[in-house]
């Protein structure tokens, strides 16, 4: 079975501050790691190898740097990796960046199963991987939980609903997007650092696409656009309540209803 | 294609450019040469803040058609249900859908796929949807990717809605990115503010970067605008007692709706109960006289749909389980709500919980260090309050049963 992993590179520190006179973002440029939702798909990748067998290629979009994700998914035993990269991707919103990762796919190879993190700690949008899934035109779950069974032609999943758990029998090729904890992911091997230590890592930029139409990237290809970026209100209201006891449980039950939580 | 173009010329320091952008994109090469690498955002935040002149944002020189927007019209909400039971998110995005469109004179959709569901229908026109359009197959029964999104599709092609509002549940966030990818347009996940202006553009307004920043956002040449919204986030509006608005049934030839996920079983989830998890948590502190008063505690936690945790002390005790802990020799928490009843408010303890969104704090001394870190500070014995807190919330739930 030939199986993909969507990974990415995230800053290593989700603490990003605005300077409120001039607007500009501060941010710990240089510290980043794997996105930590996307061990989990990996692990996901690794026990169903183990099971059917199969090989695990990794793709990542980003600046050059984002290499090391890709190297440290080496280490943990992927097989191969591409990077979708190229200053024409820049400033790319969910469909963009989905629409570039589904053309990186399609130049990367042919796969069977791709697997997804829940969501990723900077965009924190949850919804890159369905938007694949649509490109590609396969179906596609999310919160996945549970792989409990892999035929040739399909798998057997649990996913997480808001009461229940619906298990259902998806057709390959799929996507797949798994919940944190379906399996406790694996630390980097040395050896198999050193193993990969030659190994290439396939580099695409927009001329090695199918679509080469730069207006349907980046920027460009954007439909939403961020007009402007701010500190958020910061919750530093502060009251005191000094009434009998029966007011004072009137007065919380008010509040309790307006801020909805009754 | 729209493109950034360094002016060297302008550029005294190449550092200051460096330094200034947030995404680690300009980077200096070995011989001083600035070149902005593709970790570029196009935040253009270089163009503003930068030396004047160094970089240039240089337009497309054939700019998109323009979207004709008085050809879509209307804000549709996508009515979120698992078997017909509807999600209250649903009636939340009605109320700020009503509200938005009545702003721009426009109607309000309730997009309704599922089987057996004429009754559900007809409830929501009790909250302001003009139409409810309803797609009732047998293939549509339960959630399923493929059917739904083909259905949602026919939908937008036939109501032209200028904006969609979807809940942000496990179905939301899995439909209405592929509903987005399907129609190429732009999606906005979890907002927390919408605003529709005259020109019937959608504001996005949502946290980023794990809710440190605000991202205004906008779907300024796309139409639909989508977007997704939490449960809770807006005000569901009252049931008004008479309906209003009417039902319109669309179908789809079932060789539409097939699907290549199938169905096998649907099974009771585990009970996962862990205060880390927990939206509400009622906090027993050392102000607890006896054991048996955390019934009372529990009874209140149950109430607010939460769970009952505490302080150090009481599971030296052995009165509570350890896993209840919060401190930091316990479990940090970052719940919505949390009300300590009894807590002191020992630094060990607060490390553990002061990241709570809404902190109430009861507690008979008025210089408790808990009330440094409360928002709410109730300055009264617990076993004055909670008592007539939880008769006041059991009458509330007895009244909403009627």
């Amino acid at each position: 079975m030939n199986i993909l992993v969507c990974i990415k590179q995230v800053p290593a520190s989700s603490k990003v501050e605005v300077d409120p006179v001039t607007g500009v973002i501060k941010r710990d440029g240089a510290s980043c790691k794997m996105n930590p939702y996307d061990l989990y798909a990996l692990e996901t990748a690794f026990r169903i190898r183990e099971a059917a067998g199969g090989t695990i290629h990794v793709i990542s979009m980003g600046p050059g740097q984002a290499a090391d994700v890709i190297r440290e998914a080496f280490a943990m035993g992927a097989d191969g990796g591409t990077l979708v990269s190229d200053r024409r991707f820049g400033g790319a919103d969910v469909l963009a960046t989905s629409y570039t990762l589904a053309q990186g796919i399609r130049a990367a190879g042919d796969f069977d199963l791709i697997l997804c993190g829940k969501q990723t700690t900077d965009g924190d949008t949850a919804q890159v991987g369905s938007e694949i899934a649509e490109w590609l035109g396969i179906p596609s779950v999310a919160n996945v939980r549970e792989i409990r069974e892999v035929t040739d032609e399909d798998l057997t999943i649990a996913m997480d609903l808001p009461e229940e758990i619906e298990i259902a029998r998806v057709q390959m090729p799929c996507l797949l997007a798994v919940d944190k904890d379906i399996f406790m992911p694996r630390l980097p091997s040395y050896v198999r650092k050193k193993a990969a230590a030659g190994r290439k890592i396939q580099v695409l930029s927009l001329d090695d696409m199918e679509d080469k139409d730069p207006s349907h990237y980046g920027l460009n290809g954007s439909p939403t656009q961020v007009v402007r970026i701010f500190p958020p209100d910061v919750n530093d209201e502060k009251e005191t309540w000094t009434e009998p006891g029966d007011i004072m449980a009137a007065h919380l039950t008010e509040k309790l209803a307006e801020l909805k939580f009754i | 294609m729209p493109e950034l173009i360094l002016h060297p010329e302008y550029i005294e320091d190449p550092q200051v450019l460096v330094d200034l952008c947030p995404f680690g994109a300009m980077e200096l090469d070995d011989q001083g040469q600035l070149s902005i690498s593709p970790a570029c955002k196009m935040c253009r935040l270089c163009v503003r803040k930068g030396p004047k002149g160094a970089v240039e944002f240089r337009e497309d020189e054939t700019p998109k058609p323009a979207v004709d927007k008085s050809a879509w019209k209307g804000i549709a909400v996508y009515v979120d249900h698992v078997d017909g039971d509807i999600h209250p998110v649903t009636y939340e995005l009605i109320g700020k859908a009503r509200e938005m469109a009545d702003r721009i004179h426009q109607p309000v959709y309730a997009l309704f796929l599922g089987h057996d569901i004429e009754a559900q229908a007809r409830e929501l026109l009790h909250y302001g949807a003009d139409q409810v359009v309803v797609y009732d197959e047998p293939e549509l029964a339960r959630f399923a990717i493929e059917p739904y999104t083909t259905a949602f599709e026919d939908f937008i092609h036939a109501f032209q809605p200028g904006s969609i509002l979807v809940g942000a549940t496990t179905v939301g966030r899995q439909l209405a990115p592929r509903v987005a990818a399907r129609m190429h347009t732009g999606l906005t996940a979890d907002c927390t503010i919408l605003e529709m202006d005259e020109q019937t553009d959608l504001s996005q307004i949502r946290p980023a970067f794990g809710g440190n920043i605000m991202a205004h956002i906008k779907t300024p040449n796309n139409r639909p605008q989508m977007a997704t919204v939490r449960y809770k986030i807006m005000n569901a509006p009252e049931r008004m007692p008479q309906e209003q608005g009417e039902i319109l049934h669309r179908q789809l030839p079932s060789s539409k709706l097939s699907s290549r996920i199938e169905v096998l079983d649907i099974v009771a989830k585990p009970r996962e109960e862990s205060i880390e998890n927990a939206d509400v948590l009622v906090v027993a502190g050392r102000g607890v006289k006896k054991p048996e008063d955390l019934e009372m505690l529990q009874k209140l936690a149950d109430l607010l749909g939460g769970q009952l945790a505490c302080t150090r002390p009481l599971v030296e005790a052995g009165v509570m389980d350890a896993r209840t802990q919060i401190g930091l020799s316990g479990r940090t928490v970052r719940p919505k709500l949390i009300i300590t009843c009894g807590v002191s408010g020992a630094v060990q303890f607060t490390a553990g919980m002061n990241h709570a969104d809404q902190i109430f704090a009861i507690n008979t001394d008025p210089e408790a260090p808990i009330f440094k870190t409360a928002n709410y500070c109730l300055v009264q014995d617990l076993y004055e309050v909670v008592p007539a807190l939880i008769d006041r919330l059991e009458a509330r739930k007895g009244a909403a049963h009627v």
